[in-house]
């Protein structure tokens, strides 16, 4: 591990604990400190290349993938635009099924019903007098609502241990790290860096770099764990509304461990998750998986209805997670923002993430889809930088499997940045709200329009300089004006403006044909 | 609780306008536009050499044979595997080798099942184009704790059983949607090492298929 990885890991942790979009620098402050990370751009880069190519293999075997991104966008509009009917549908049917269902409006109410469940199934767990100790443990599968709604500090916080056990999720755990991609949360680690931690966190000195080695400690890490944690808790890639069932997608085998052993499940889920019908897995788990890993199918999808007896867990609840998502479905405009379904497809594709990677979007969702969902998510109040952190490129569009038009609703959401700052008096201490609304003033009036121009060009003379041809060039510019030409040069401005170059020929012209056309005027 | 129920559907409803009826809802759903195939256009020789190539892919091991001699090619696929104690359900319904240890599950403690060398089951339903196996809480197939602890699971599909496309596939669970179900595409896998698929973590890192050409 490099020392700027190690310090930066540190500082992250000491800073605030957490992904946290309250109080996370803003996105260029954090970007430029990734940027001088050349290990995890290194690794960002790696693995985002694999990642792309695999996807635009299985991807190209798909004679109706554009039929099926068709299909995908009209299932989860439809949903939103029938999103109450659909809850009210899977919670009665996940109930008729023996599930227990929970509404949560936000992250606070969410971990204290979470906390309650776990804390009710330990104390039934300790009338059982089986394994004491395993009472206090929780295992966990991956999920970015459970990461969003901090749900592992919560439960530690009630005195229980939490494990998380799908192998990224174990990576960023055992490192007090964050995760920096939906799909694949410790992306930003090579198997150096992962072995160095095993070693030191499993006390296993002799482990060896081959990621077979390293999914191996895993897997004997965590066995004993899975035969003895009565209790767990997991996200949901899909809510079927139809059948009250729930839909989990993974690789490693850790969910259906999860969603089967234990005699407690417990799942949180975005009021987003869910999808009309069955049927409609037929087109979400073709476009999922190729999508998010490469993969035609990835190895598990478990699909499951309230309880069954013999054959799975006795308790199972449903929190129903808002936090936010009804403020997004409000925006007509945003509104597709909830489409996604989290195969990460556009952080693999984006310029912008696969040179900062996730932890500088300072939110568990990165990425386009961050950029778009955490600002929404935080009531436009936090995280206002991440709409302005994407070059519009459109990558993110192309692969998005449900056809979120991510450059759109980004362009959206920079206007509802740009109109809350500048609303009323805040302008005056806003260099550029101001400079904006003065530009604004210029460009509506022909004549201030050539003033500002004629000001310009004297102003400027005082930091042109002559290149080797002989252009000139402004390369240095004073006080706030100064952070433009840090990177980039900008050429002067011409000594006649079209405008004013037309006008002189028209007149040159108008004379030369009264004076016999000797002369056409021209340079 | 009751409370948040009732602001979180208010909030939906003032966030996008008041829903229609339910069987208004369903006609909306019905008009959706579903352009991807519905059904596969191979002959059913190609579609199980597509299948056994998928499984492949995804280091899946797969024998052909007939249905006089699955016993004789379980027991080779069993010997090969190195497994001696096997898992199977109740009602597995095939005949089984002699020669191994089989061990009913009739509700085995996990523990128990982690002591099995391996498991061996049949499935109801398979998908060619990416190499799946649908395993449902039915006969012969077995509830779902049993095909994940044991490292190895041996898996006998009926060559009938397998369609070519994943809405074919939806198309035969419609019946038995709400059973506990399970889509295998391989063994355990995990990407999150640099993106490398490395077969083997927690589900069994072993998979083979032994698939029944006339199977009844």
């Amino acid at each position: 591990m490099s020392a700027a990885t190690e310090l930066e890991r540190r500082g992250e942790r000491g800073a605030r604990g957490g992904l946290d979009p309250r109080t996370a620098p803003a996105f260029p402050v954090a970007a430029a400190r990734a940027l001088g990370d050349a290990q995890l751009r290194r690794n960002l880069h790696h693995a985002t290349e694999v990642i792309q190519a695999k996807r635009a293999r299985v991807v190209g075997e798909m004679p109706d993938w554009q039929a099926l991104r068709d299909a995908g966008e009209a299932i989860r509009r439809h949903t939103m635009e029938h999103l109450d009917r659909y809850l009210e549908q899977f919670e009665e049917r996940c109930v008729r099924a023996g599930g227990v269902v929970h509404w949560a409006r936000d992250a606070a109410e969410a971990r204290g019903i979470v906390v309650r469940l776990v804390e009710d199934a330990a104390a039934r767990e300790g009338q059982r007098g089986e394994d004491s100790s395993a009472a206090n443990e929780v295992l966990k599968i991956k999920s970015m609502t459970t990461e969003e709604i901090q749900l592992n500090p919560a439960l530690e916080a009630a005195g229980f241990r939490v494990y998380e056990t799908d192998l990224a999720e174990l990576i960023i755990q055992l490192g007090h790290d964050q995760p920096s991609h939906i799909v694949v949360p410790a992306l930003h680690k090579n198997r150096q860096q992962i072995r160095e931690l095993f070693r030191r966190e499993m006390n296993l000195p002799e482990l060896g770099e081959s990621p077979e080695e390293l999914a191996e400690a895993a897997r004997r890490f965590l066995r004993e764990r899975f035969l003895r944690v009565p209790i767990a808790v997991s996200g949901a890639n899909f809510l079927i509304a139809e059948t009250g069932g729930v839909c989990v997608v993974e690789s490693e085998g850790n969910g259906r461990m999860c969603l089967t052993l234990p005699r407690t499940l417990i799942t949180v889920a975005g009021i987003d998750k869910v999808v009309p019908r069955f049927r409609d897995l037929e087109v979400l788990l073709q476009t999922l998986p190729r999508s998010a890993t490469g993969e035609r199918m990835n190895p598990y999808n478990s699909i499951w209805t309230g309880v069954r007896a013999g054959d799975g867990p006795e308790q199972f609840h449903v929190v129903l997670l808002d936090n936010g998502r009804t403020e997004v479905l409000a925006d007509a405009e945003a509104r597709q923002t909830l489409h996604c379904i989290r195969c990460g497809a556009c952080q693999n594709a984006c310029p912008v993430y696969r040179e900062t990677g996730g932890h500088a979007y300072g939110s568990v969702y990165a990425g386009p889809i961050g950029a778009i969902l955490t600002p929404q998510l935080q009531h436009m109040e936090h995280a206002q930088s991440l709409p302005f952190a994407s070059s519009l490129c459109g990558a993110c569009y192309e692969v998005c499997p449900v056809k979120i038009n991510i450059p759109e609703v980004l362009i959206h959401l920079r206007n509802r940045v740009v109109k809350r700052r500048t609303a009323g008096l805040r302008v005056v201490g806003d260099p550029e709200a101001w400079a904006m609304r003065t530009a604004s003033t210029i460009f509506r009036s022909e004549r201030r329009f050539r003033a500002a121009q004629r000001m310009g060009r004297m102003a400027e003379r005082l930091w042109e300089r002559k290149d080797k041809a002989g252009e000139q060039w402004v390369t240095s510019l004073p006080g706030p004006l100064g952070g433009w030409t840090a990177t980039r040069d900008l050429r002067a401005m011409p000594k006649e403006t079209f405008r004013e170059w037309w006008e002189r020929r028209g007149k040159k012209t108008a004379q030369a044909d009264a004076g016999n056309g000797t002369e056409v005027g021209d340079e | 609780m009751s409370e948040a129920r009732a602001v979180v559907l208010e909030r939906i409803v003032k966030a996008k306008g008041a829903s229609g009826s339910l069987s208004e809802v369903e006609q909306m759903w019905e008009r959706m536009p579903r352009g991807y195939r519905v059904a596969g256009e191979r002959d059913r020789a190609s579609v199980l050499e597509l299948f056994e190539d998928r499984l492949r892919d995804y280091d899946a091991t797969v024998v052909r044979c007939t249905a006089a001699r699955v016993a004789e090619t379980l027991r080779s696929v069993l010997v090969a595997a190195g497994v001696r104690r096997v898992g199977v359900p109740e009602r597995i319904d095939l005949a089984l080798p002699e020669g191994f240890e089989f061990v009913t599950d009739e509700g085995m403690p996990a523990a128990e099942l982690n002591e099995m060398d391996g498991v061996l089951t049949r499935c109801g339903l398979a998908i060619a184009e990416t190499g799946t196996l649908v395993l449902q809480s039915a006969a012969g197939q077995g509830r779902r704790a049993l095909t994940l602890v044991p490292d190895v699971h041996v898996c006998v599909v009926r060559a009938r059983d397998v369609v070519e496309t994943v809405p074919e596939a939806f198309a035969r669970l419609a019946a038995t949607a709400t059973l506990p179900t399970t889509f295998v595409s391989g063994p355990s896998a995990t990407a999150d090492i640099e993106m490398t698929r490395i077969k083997g973590v927690h589900g069994p890192r072993f998979l083979h298929v032994v698939l029944v050409e006339d199977y009844g």
